[in-house]
């Protein structure tokens, strides 16, 4: 009864979207208030709905309710709760419910901002975003409905693919979803500002925190999706230029470009129509990552199901709001005003080349990824573009904008100059150059580009700290001054800093890697393995059986030069239901570095094969980027954004400057 | 400087930038790339020895022999034709005679390939894609029946 519920209640949803679309568009053209109040009470409405409808489903996982296709598919009764829930968002229909609903909770966030968004601007913004979820409640509805009953009901379900039986799957997809989703804000506010034909410094205000938002569960979501493969698939590695992971880079790379262009329109009202382009694009991106994804055009563990209406249909969503809101774009660009002037050498134009790189770089992956679809599609060769092709294009066109980085942060608004600006990082330039040189010192016969890769971390995030230090330190004033003065900086400046330090220490971490060792060997009990400085010693080989897998665990004991740290397990495992078997990798955490011990095939004389690699500093990689996560996260505390920022007037022809 | 300037200023740097991108893609294009070939493609198209290639087809019966070191050969076929492959590391989970693999590594002489990496993806009813194109094409398809029980 509650499955039908829920299944009404996506329908009811559907039909409310089709309200908060028409209504608000028609009441903002009238400049009907009372047409645009319709906005925010049908957008808090089509949230009730929506989470109705995910609860219902949601409902019907926990009680293990195998009439419902989705959940016989997905589940089984015997799976510990915390994957029976996230069981849910762990499939086709169900991720996509996921989707809608968190389009539709952004919706309702704006709803109840509205003292903060001017009338007119928030009622186009929910149309937007309505046309949004109105597509993809459409999609859900006639070829991914996670409601379907079958009868009669089987007693047992099939199970979760016990890749996704995994606390990392519990997480990783609603920080995705978050980040994806909410760039159809900035899509959303981009097209309503286009609509309306005005854009000025207060409306990127009222952007840049959903832009910043978005960003940094995005940047949370490929982190913990990047851990989740290291230690899952037992490959050791993390990130693998896989089509499916650069669906989400390219979507963060022109976020992070918007989040950065939005600061020079807030600041000086300039890069008006390239930002609106921006947050277009952004958000097409996350829909293209969407298609390729869900669509099953990529054959990985992402896309649950291979069905060619769904991708038709993905497709057709993606034609339109691309093509449409690009045309929208063609038409009403030349409309918006021009704005503030600069010089090429100053913050402005220092953000401008973050932009260029930036987009450039996403280019780059976009063809990468891109490229052997099309060319099988026009030719039916098969080629496969890896890590080479991304390591080639990609770094050289990151490389530079890092070297940059801190200068940019240190250069003057409007008119810089370029060598006054040098000499305030000249401490930073000779650290980091000492510390390169220790570097090459201390691994004289390792790979040159560690240490190297080494300095240019520690380079980012002296600069960034750089920037607090001269803003809040000055020769002569004591300690307890320059800390009054830091804390007194407003929290976006601090929050940029440690943003930018994130970005040095995942630099750090993936320099590392190389520094990484490996052995590979087939142990018996008692026997050794070496890696490095490192040593592992197979002690036994258990088998166990639990509730629905049943594995053979082997113990080993970790040395570091034959001194003994510990032991871990690592397991072959084969999950019942499924007959699949999966790998469970033994790992050690030892200062920021892992020992991570992978097993092969285990022989019949009770041999084992393993692989076991030492990566020092690994774990740098993924805390760089939660840094650079709370360093968004503390942006968006700053006192600016908090309190409704001042808008010259609520409503009407009195607000900012309109458009030519 | 004047607007014009600046914009000129602009467009120019934006130019070099995608200028040395474009490049980087071309030539990234032409030198990192990697066919995908089955063994019948490699006798017909005759790659050269010492391309790196990416092998898929399906792992012969009774051709797998473990060494020691986890020094593994087997030989991968298609309907037509198959080739021995060597490879020294840890199989994946799904590796099994008679399933679907695709291999990344170097063809050493027409019939012998050193492969780096053995991929078997994740499923149980996982046949890698350009491996079930292949058999498709050359009408030795069987994996739908055996695939169906995972109803949509």
């Amino acid at each position: 009864m509650l499955v039908e519920a829920g299944h009404f209640a996506l329908a009811l949803a559907l039909g409310l979207s089709l309200i908060q679309f028409v209504v608000p568009l028609w009441g903002a053209r009238a400049n009907d208030p009372v047409l645009m109040a319709v906005a925010p009470t049908s957008a808090l409405a089509v949230l009730g709905c929506l989470a109705f409808s995910f609860l219902a489903l949601t409902f019907a996982y926990v009680s293990s309710d195998f009439s419902v296709l989705n959940v016989l598919q997905n589940s089984h009764s015997a799976k510990p709760l915390i994957y029976k829930i996230s069981g849910v968002w762990g499939n086709h229909e169900g991720s996509m419910l996921l989707w809608v609903l968190i389009l539709a909770l952004f919706g309702g966030v704006v709803a109840v901002s509205r003292n903060t968004i001017p009338m007119r601007l928030q009622a186009n913004t929910l149309a937007v975003q309505a046309a949004v979820t109105i597509a993809f409640l459409l999609f859900i509805l006639t070829t991914s409905n996670p409601f379907t009953r079958v009868v009669p009901a089987p007693a047992e379900g099939q199970d979760l693919n016990p890749l996704l039986q995994d606390p990392g799957l519990a997480i990783h997809p609603p920080l995705l979803y978050i980040g994806y989703v909410g760039f159809s804000i900035s899509f959303a506010f981009a097209c309503a500002a286009l609509i309306d034909g005005r854009i000025d410094a207060v409306w990127a205000r009222i952007v840049r925190p959903w832009t910043l938002g978005a960003w940094a569960f995005l940047t949370l979501g490929i982190a913990m999706g990047s851990y989740w493969a290291y230690y899952e698939l037992g490959w050791g590695g993390w990130w693998f230029w896989d089509p499916v992971e650069n669906a989400s880079l390219m979507p963060w790379l022109a976020g992070t470009a918007l989040m950065h262009s939005t600061v020079v329109m807030e600041k000086r009202d300039a890069l008006k129509v390239w930002t609106i382009l921006l947050a277009i694009l952004t958000f097409s991106l996350s829909l293209l990552g969407t298609f390729l994804v869900r669509s099953g055009v990529l054959t990985s563990v992402h896309s649950f199901a291979v069905d060619p209406e769904r991708g038709t249909f993905i497709l057709g969503i993606l034609i339109l709001f691309i093509g449409g809101s690009l045309a929208l774009f063609a038409w009403r660009a030349p409309m918006l005003r021009q704005g503030g002037l600069f010089a090429p050498v100053s913050r402005e134009g220092a953000l401008v080349l973050n932009n260029l790189f930036l987009a450039t770089a996403c280019a780059t992956v976009f063809i990468g990824t891109l490229y052997p679809l099309a060319l099988e599609v026009l030719t039916g060769e098969k080629i496969s573009v890896g890590a080479p092709f991304f390591n080639f294009t990609f770094l050289p066109l990151i490389v530079p904008l890092l070297l940059l980085l801190p200068l940019g942060q240190t250069l003057a608004w409007k008119r810089g100059n370029f060598l006054g600006t040098a000499q305030r990082l000249y401490a930073v330039f000779g650290l980091s150059l000492v510390a390169t040189v220790a570097m090459f010192a201390f691994t004289y016969d390792g790979p040159v580009a560690a240490p190297i890769g080494v300095g240019l971390g520690v380079y980012l995030i002296l600069g960034s700290l750089n920037e607090i230090v001269t803003r809040s330190w000055s020769k002569g004033n004591s300690l307890a001054v320059a800390w009054r003065k830091a804390s007194g900086l407003p929290r976006s400046a601090w929050g940029t800093s440690i943003a930018h330090a994130g970005v040095g220490l995942t630099v750090i971490g993936i320099a590392a890697t190389a520094w990484g060792v490996e052995g590979l060997g087939t142990l018996k009990t008692g026997e050794r393995l070496k890696a490095g400085a490192y040593e592992a010693r197979l002690e036994r080989v258990v088998p166990r059986v639990e509730a629905n897998y049943r594995e053979d665990a082997a113990t080993l004991t970790i040395f570091r030069n034959g001194q003994e740290l510990g032991t871990v397990d690592s397991m072959k495992r084969l999950y019942v239901t499924r007959g699949m078997p999966t790998t469970e990798a033994g790992i050690m955490t030892v200062g920021l570095g892992q020992v991570y011990a992978s097993l092969g095939e285990i022989q019949p004389d009770g041999s084992v094969g393993v692989m076991l690699y030492h990566k020092p500093l690994v774990l740098l990689i993924w805390l760089g980027s939660v840094v650079m996560a709370a360093g968004g996260a503390l942006s968006l505390t700053d006192r600016r954004l908090r309190i409704g920022a001042p808008v010259r007037a609520k409503v009407g022809p009195a607000a900012p400057v309109p458009a030519e | 400087m004047t607007r014009k300037q600046r914009r000129l200023t602009l467009i120019g740097v934006a130019g070099c930038v995608l200028a040395v991108a474009l490049g980087l893609v071309l030539y990234a294009m032409n030198d990192t790339i990697v066919f995908f070939n089955s063994p019948a493609d490699i006798q017909a198209k005759s790659v050269q020895p010492g391309t790196r290639i990416r092998l898929g087809g399906l792992v012969k019966e009774g051709t797998v022999q473990r060494g020691g070191d986890q020094q593994i050969t087997f030989e991968v076929m298609d309907a037509q034709a198959s080739i021995r492959v060597n490879y020294k590391g840890l199989l994946p989970d799904l590796f099994r005679e008679g399933q679907g693999i695709v291999a990344e590594g170097m063809l050493e002489s027409p019939s012998v390939f050193r492969a780096d990496t053995v991929l078997a993806k994740h499923d149980e009813n996982y046949m890698p894609r350009e491996v079930a194109d292949t058999l498709k094409k050359q009408g030795h398809w069987q994996g739908e029946a055996n695939a169906a029980p995972k109803t949509q």
